[in-house]
């Protein structure tokens, strides 16, 4: 692995993104409008909003950078870059990292802008610092993004990769804990909730949000983590220097 | 006599549960121009694939420049060019050149010659998604050209292109030769034998001859390659 290299793809990543302003617009946008959407559904100063809008800022990075990395990654598969990238001088995790790193870069402005229209405009109160909500949505893009690029592997069109958003983020998302919490769930719903990174990932923000920073907070943090190395071995896996 | 670039013994490709190379045997030589020729479907990309090191292969050996096909140490030695374009086409043909030389660790004026092999230079920042398709392959020669390898594997890198184009790039190739790489180009059109030092005549995964386009005449007793394709596969009566 070199800095030469990763930071070559990941230049060359954020470079083709440029080349879609609709794309950005739309990234940076839409986390936005949902966040002011569901202000104005519940109200204000309605707990709803207060308990549900922190958490599901720290979640949009998750879910965008999962499908647009999963389809940039299958189309470099599809198109014969990866290929060529197979036969030349560069380790599996420079393209891993590269595109994580763009990614995570991406994430940086996204969960900035919408945290400043959230905690600046629609009165969204967090108990816990700021700086923190936008760090765990930071992790929590490099977690879709490594994601997204593992289950590339699994997709052979754009409709099929697109499918994998309702099928792997949707049930994260239902069972994370933002509708129902885990103890409140039958068992067998409360261990497939534990088996999924997403329900760390909201917990964390959940903590970061009532300022309540305790080991199960750490606990939450490490799990994260934990996936996103996970999901890095796993994608390092499907980049397959010799195919059929 | 030299090594030879690449040594082929007892090869054994299956693909999706078809045999598409059944145990092929060759070796082509140093600094020479190799065509890899036969009719689309008999095995040419597959084959390529197996010298560059991408292709699962099911039996047999592959050596390249010396060393196992697809051994790390092998990657900024051997320039690949794949039969689709495998260039972003989203980037401008200078972004895809620069990215690639980046990777290889290659001087920047790289990019500038490889421009120049190919005759893009009026193109470099034009988007490749909008460029014509002849074009676009020529992009994706380019990038195979930037290291500056030992040995070039081109898979049909003249289709769809104008003749003056085709007479420049054969060319190309013949002065990359000279200064001592090896180049193995594929293609399907019989009449570009003429251009190679040697030719592997390729069908249904069998290599039918390996001769100069000279010796290929007189064992055939014909001029005309097509011809004398014909006559190896078919014999006379």
């Amino acid at each position: 692995m070199s800095t030469r290299v990763t930071s070559a793809v990941a230049t060359r990543v954020l470079r083709q993104l440029r080349r879609d302003p609709r794309t950005i617009v739309l990234i940076l946008g839409v986390p936005c409008l949902l966040e002011f959407l569901l202000q104005q559904l519940f109200g204000r100063d309605s707990p709803v909003f207060q308990e549900v809008g922190t958490p599901l800022l720290g979640m949009f990075p998750f879910i965008t950078m999962f499908l647009v990395t999963s389809i940039t990654m299958l189309r470099e598969r599809t198109t014969g870059t990866l290929e060529r990238l197979m036969t030349l001088p560069l380790a599996k995790l420079d393209v891993l990292a590269g595109y994580g790193i763009a990614f995570a870069l991406v994430a940086v402005v996204q969960a900035t802008l919408v945290s400043v229209l959230a905690f600046g405009l629609l009165g969204l109160d967090v108990l816990g610092p700021k700086w923190v909500v936008v760090l765990l949505a930071v992790a929590n893009a490099v977690l879709g993004s490594t994601l997204g690029l593992f289950v590339s592997a699994f997709a052979e069109t754009e409709f099929q990769a697109v499918q994998f958003m309702p099928a792997i983020v949707f049930p994260q998302v239902l069972l994370c804990g933002l509708f129902v919490a885990p103890a409140a769930m039958p068992t067998w719903l409360r261990v497939v909730s534990y088996a999924l990174p997403l329900t760390y990932a909201y917990n964390a923000l959940a903590k970061t949000a009532a300022n309540t920073f305790d080991a199960r907070f750490a606990l939450d943090v490490a799990v994260v983590l934990g996936c996103i190395v996970a999901a890095v071995a796993l994608g390092a896996v499907t980049l397959r220097r010799r195919t059929d | 006599m030299t090594a030879p670039a690449i040594r082929i013994d007892g090869l054994h490709v299956v693909r999706g549960g078809a045999v598409v190379i059944p145990g092929l045997g060759c070796e082509v030589g140093a600094g020479s121009v190799t065509g890899l020729l036969g009719p689309s479907g008999s095995g040419k990309s597959t084959l390529i694939r197996a010298i560059v090191g991408v292709q699962r292969v099911a039996g047999g050996t592959v050596e390249v420049l010396g060393v196992p096909a697809g051994s790390s140490a092998l990657r900024a030695r051997v320039g690949y060019m794949t039969q689709a374009p495998s260039v972003y086409g989203d980037l401008t043909v200078s972004e895809n050149l620069r990215f690639f030389a980046r990777v290889l660790d290659a001087p920047a004026a790289a990019v500038d010659r490889v421009l120049a092999d190919v005759s893009l230079e009026e193109f470099r920042d034009r988007v490749v998604n909008r460029l014509s398709g002849g074009q676009r392959a020529r992009v994706s020669l380019a990038t195979a050209l930037l290291g500056s390898p030992d040995l070039l594997v081109l898979d049909e890198p003249t289709v769809g292109l104008d003749p003056v184009l085709r007479r420049d790039l054969w060319e190309l190739f013949h002065r990359i030769a000279d200064g001592g790489a090896t180049l193995l180009v594929s293609s399907h059109v019989m009449d570009e034998a003429d251009r190679c030092d040697e030719l592997l005549l390729l069908r249904e995964g069998r290599l039918v001859a390996q001769a100069t386009p000279d010796e290929l005449r007189a064992r055939t007793g014909v001029a005309d390659m097509d011809a004398a394709f014909l006559r190896l596969v078919e014999p006379a009566p």
